[in-house]
């Protein structure tokens, strides 16, 4: 087995983690509090070597010899203004929140901005992609529930049955979702037992 | 939780832990119960076959999940993914490149790299800069993972792990480079927008198969398999409860 000692700890923490969920046993539960807590420090130090390997690679881009990124030269300067700003600062300074909203937030918006023509020009696109039935169930279910969730037919509402027939077709994506929610709820169970048995190793050891 | 819950859960549990168990069995693993074919996978394997003979990358995409939260488990996938087409495409000249938007899974996607260069006994083409983190946020991680797709010779992408609607951007950049795409996220708004945008999309449970699918391993196949008798448990709980339900209205009785 390749690296047993990291695979017999991931199994062991897994499973003391999982039984700490469905068991309500205290030091069990006390056990898996302590070990998530350790996971959730964990992560925020993986979040900021992450952040210095994205650094990493923005500087080699930028002092390359060959394809000279120059646009990599305005990430490590903004990361550079941003991170020292926010050291003498504090991230709670109003001023310094203020400033990064300021450029943040006008960037998002327009790029979401660009994401709604980017799905419209998708839509029209889709029946040039995709050929058969379920392009044209999925364009007419689109449109129908776009429709009926938009609150046009609810003068029926109190029509005896058009209103429950209108009521149930709007719980119609719902049940749908909650197909696809199944699934992959039991997609989740499985990753899990192949990580629990050793099968799936996300890690070297 | 309550303890009902808490018992419900653990029986699933332990079912899918039996299940899986059984049908890893070397009599149960050689029998007739093959995988179902599925396109996308199926494209995917030539893709990558077409990659490593024309000398260029596969490009990876992860995801920004984070893998201790509940959408952890795609991001788990999505490693075991990467694993895989690193060693199938061990023999190209370009090694494959991951990109997440979570500095976790990151670091574990170069890990991931590490163990199948290892695996391989080729060390020599890890290149750590091969597992990146494109952004902290969801539109920055779409708009970093943009130039690694358009300017890294990329013609094969798989998008597998959590995504939210920016995915569109991905999808789009794929489409502009001619590039083909295979696309699974464990969330809805992604589902539908790479249904719309995406060459191939895998739905649902769909995304959990990916590695067994490309590992083909006894485990992997075993678990899929579990998978597709625990949905069918479901069905059936589903529609006894539905029909007793609509006995006990029909009766004038209480249910639960």
């Amino acid at each position: 087995m390749r690296a047993p000692v990291a695979t017999g700890i991931a199994i062991g923490v897994g499973l003391v983690v999982l039984l700490g969920y469905f068991v309500p046993l205290g030091l069990l539960q006390d056990v898996r509090t302590f070990l998530l807590g350790w996971a959730v420090i964990l992560a925020a130090v993986a979040g900021l070597v992450g952040i210095l390997n994205l650094i990493m690679v923005h500087w080699r881009k930028a002092t390359a010899t060959r394809e000279r990124d120059f646009y990599s030269i305005f990430l490590i300067l903004a990361f550079l203004i941003t991170s020292i700003a926010g050291l003498v600062l504090t991230p709670s300074h109003q001023q310094f929140q203020q400033v990064v909203n300021s450029i943040q937030v006008p960037v998002e918006i327009s790029l979401m901005a660009v994401l709604s023509i980017t799905l419209a020009y998708a839509c029209l696109r889709l029946l040039q992609r995709r050929k058969g039935w379920m392009a044209w169930l999925f364009i007419i279910s689109v449109m129908v529930f776009l429709v009926l969730n938009s609150g046009f037919f609810s003068f029926l509402q109190g029509v005896p049955i058009l209103g429950d027939l209108v009521g149930s077709l709007e719980r119609l994506p719902l049940a749908g979702a909650r197909g696809i929610l199944l699934g992959v709820a039991l997609g989740s169970l499985t990753a899990g037992i192949r990580i629990l048995l050793g099968a799936d190793r996300p890690f070297s050891g | 939780m309550s303890y009902l819950d808490g018992i419900i859960g653990l029986v699933l549990f332990g079912l899918g832990m039996i299940l899986v168990f059984v049908f890893a069995l070397p009599s149960q693993s050689a029998s007739q119960w093959g995988l179902r074919p599925m396109a996308g996978i199926r494209r995917l394997r030539r893709a990558i076959g077409l990659a490593v003979e024309e000398g260029k990358r596969l490009h990876i995409s992860l995801g920004k999940a984070s893998v201790i939260n509940s959408t952890g488990a795609s991001a788990l996938v999505g490693l075991s993914t990467l694993e895989r087409v690193a060693q199938i495409s061990v023999v190209s000249d370009r090694p494959p490149v991951a990109t997440s938007g979570e500095g976790t899974l990151a670091i574990l996607s170069q890990d991931t790299l590490r163990s199948a260069y290892r695996s391989m006994n080729t060390m020599q083409q890890y290149e750590p800069d091969r597992g990146r983190l494109t952004g902290a946020t969801p539109f920055a991680y779409a708009a970093g993972a943009i130039p690694v797709m358009r300017g890294e010779q990329v013609s094969a992408n798989i998008l597998v792990g959590n995504f939210g609607p920016e995915v569109a951007f991905l999808c789009e950049a794929a489409d502009q480079q001619r590039s083909f795409l295979v696309a699974a996220s464990d969330s809805l708004p992604a589902q539908a927008v790479m249904y719309a945008m995406a060459e191939q999309t895998l739905i649902g449970e769909e995304l959990f198969s990916l590695p067994a699918y490309l590992q083909a391993s006894a485990v992997h196949q075993a678990s899929i398999r579990a998978q597709d008798v625990l949905r069918w448990v479901l069905v059936a709980f589903l529609l006894i409860g539905a029909g007793l339900k609509l006995v006990f209205t029909i009766l004038g009785i209480p249910f639960l």
